[in-house]
């Protein structure tokens, strides 16, 4: 349901401003998102300050630099930085993306905030728990899927039809997008949301996969699929320059043309 | 949802349902003008009176921006279920035109509608 203010529990109240490191010049203040779900308090927002002299570039650069230097307690995924696994990503200044292609230098006037990815159940700090979020990837069942009997070798797809999974197969189900959407805020457990359509879409769009009837019925739903109102903030989030709207503007299109 | 930067999208995807509902008022209003025209020169007299005064005259014009704005806003997303104009610029500038000409097409019509009736 539409829920514009956060439970009672989850107001976030106070927070500690951490000391300025010593001998620093150049320093960044970073707000961080925190939440402990073993010691009963609300959550709050810590202010932290990173030697940017003795730090790298990009977001997550300065959160490992927090944790090493200032705050081991503070918790959040990551793992190849560099964009590829999807681990980091959260809420940078107002908009969700990867923590590790995200510079710090290109959030403008003052403070880097850094909450995690919204409207999600939050397991500690900046993890949150994307249960929902997988189900919803296997319930549009993101396999191969076929009838006629199975090749000798593999199963042939000419040069055009691959390139019509491009823009649909890099996805790194980062949940960026869904968590972006307001639709999925307020309907997450009905609505699949941005990243799990985008998937449908990349195998119904796949010349050797024979069951797309059957795919576009389980999509054939008034929330399932269509509670994109296509307010197009999962294509501006998207850290891989995807585009979900689109993807699911073209289900709906061929949810109409094989009515035809 | 509080710590959401606002996009221009999002703004405008709410202002088109706001529109939406505010055409059923508006519509309702329509009706009661109807009516009152059918149902003799006095109750016509009391709405003219009404929709003439400063607040009747902000409720149609705002009614008047709700039904342009709808209406562009609807195309553009008649565009969209077509299949175009996802790409980044073209997205931003179909919802930059659906706010800009909904305001310029409501301007424009007072203009004419005061130039025609002189203000009634």
């Amino acid at each position: 349901m539409v829920e514009f203010a956060l439970p009672k529990n989850s107001k976030i109240t106070g927070g500690k401003t951490w000391p300025k490191p010593a001998g620093a010049t150049e320093l960044r203040e970073f707000r961080v998102y925190r939440w402990n779900p073993d010691d009963g308090k609300n959550p709050s927002v810590d202010t932290y300050y990173v030697d940017t002299n003795d730090c790298g570039p990009m977001v997550l650069d300065g959160l490992i630099w927090i944790k090493n230097h200032i705050d081991p307690s503070l918790t959040f995924r990551r793992s190849c930085r560099e964009g590829v696994c999807g681990s980091c990503a959260m809420n940078i200044d107002g908009q969700n993306t990867l923590a590790c292609t995200r510079s710090m230098h290109d959030v403008k006037d003052g403070a880097v905030k850094i909450n995690p990815l919204p409207h999600q159940p939050v397991v500690k700090d900046l993890v949150p728990d994307l249960t929902n979020f997988y189900a919803q990837y296997a319930s549009v069942e993101p396999w191969l899927k076929t009838t006629s009997p199975t090749p000798q070798k593999e199963w042939r797809q000419s040069h055009e039809d691959r390139e019509k999974l491009d823009g649909l197969y890099e996805c790194i189900l980062c949940a960026c997008c869904s968590t972006s959407c307001p639709s999925y805020w307020w309907n997450s457990e009905r609505y699949l949301g941005p990243a799990a359509l985008l998937q449908a879409n990349r195998w119904v769009s796949d010349s050797r996969d024979e069951a797309t009837g059957e795919r576009l019925d389980n999509l054939e739903d008034p929330f399932r699929l269509y509670r994109c109102h296509t307010i197009m903030n999962c294509a501006k989030a998207c850290p891989k320059g995807l585009n979900p709207a689109e993807a699911i503007a073209e289900l709906k299109l061929k949810m109409v043309e094989r009515q035809i | 949802m509080q710590v959401y930067r606002w996009t221009l999208t999002m703004a405008l995807s709410i202002v088109h349902r706001g529109t939406g509902i505010a055409l059923y008022v508006g519509t309702l209003l329509l009706v009661w003008w109807l009516v009152a025209a059918a149902s003799g020169p006095a109750a016509y007299g009391h709405v003219q009176a009404f929709a003439g005064s400063i607040i009747g005259r902000l409720i149609v014009f705002g009614y008047t921006w709700a039904l342009m704005h709808h209406m562009l806003s609807g195309i553009r997303h008649f565009v969209w279920d077509l299949g175009y104009g996802f790409k980044a610029n073209e997205r931003e500038a179909l919802t930059w035109g659906a706010l800009i000409g909904g305001i310029a097409l409501t301007v424009l019509i007072w203009i004419i509608a005061y130039a025609i009736g002189g203000g009634r």
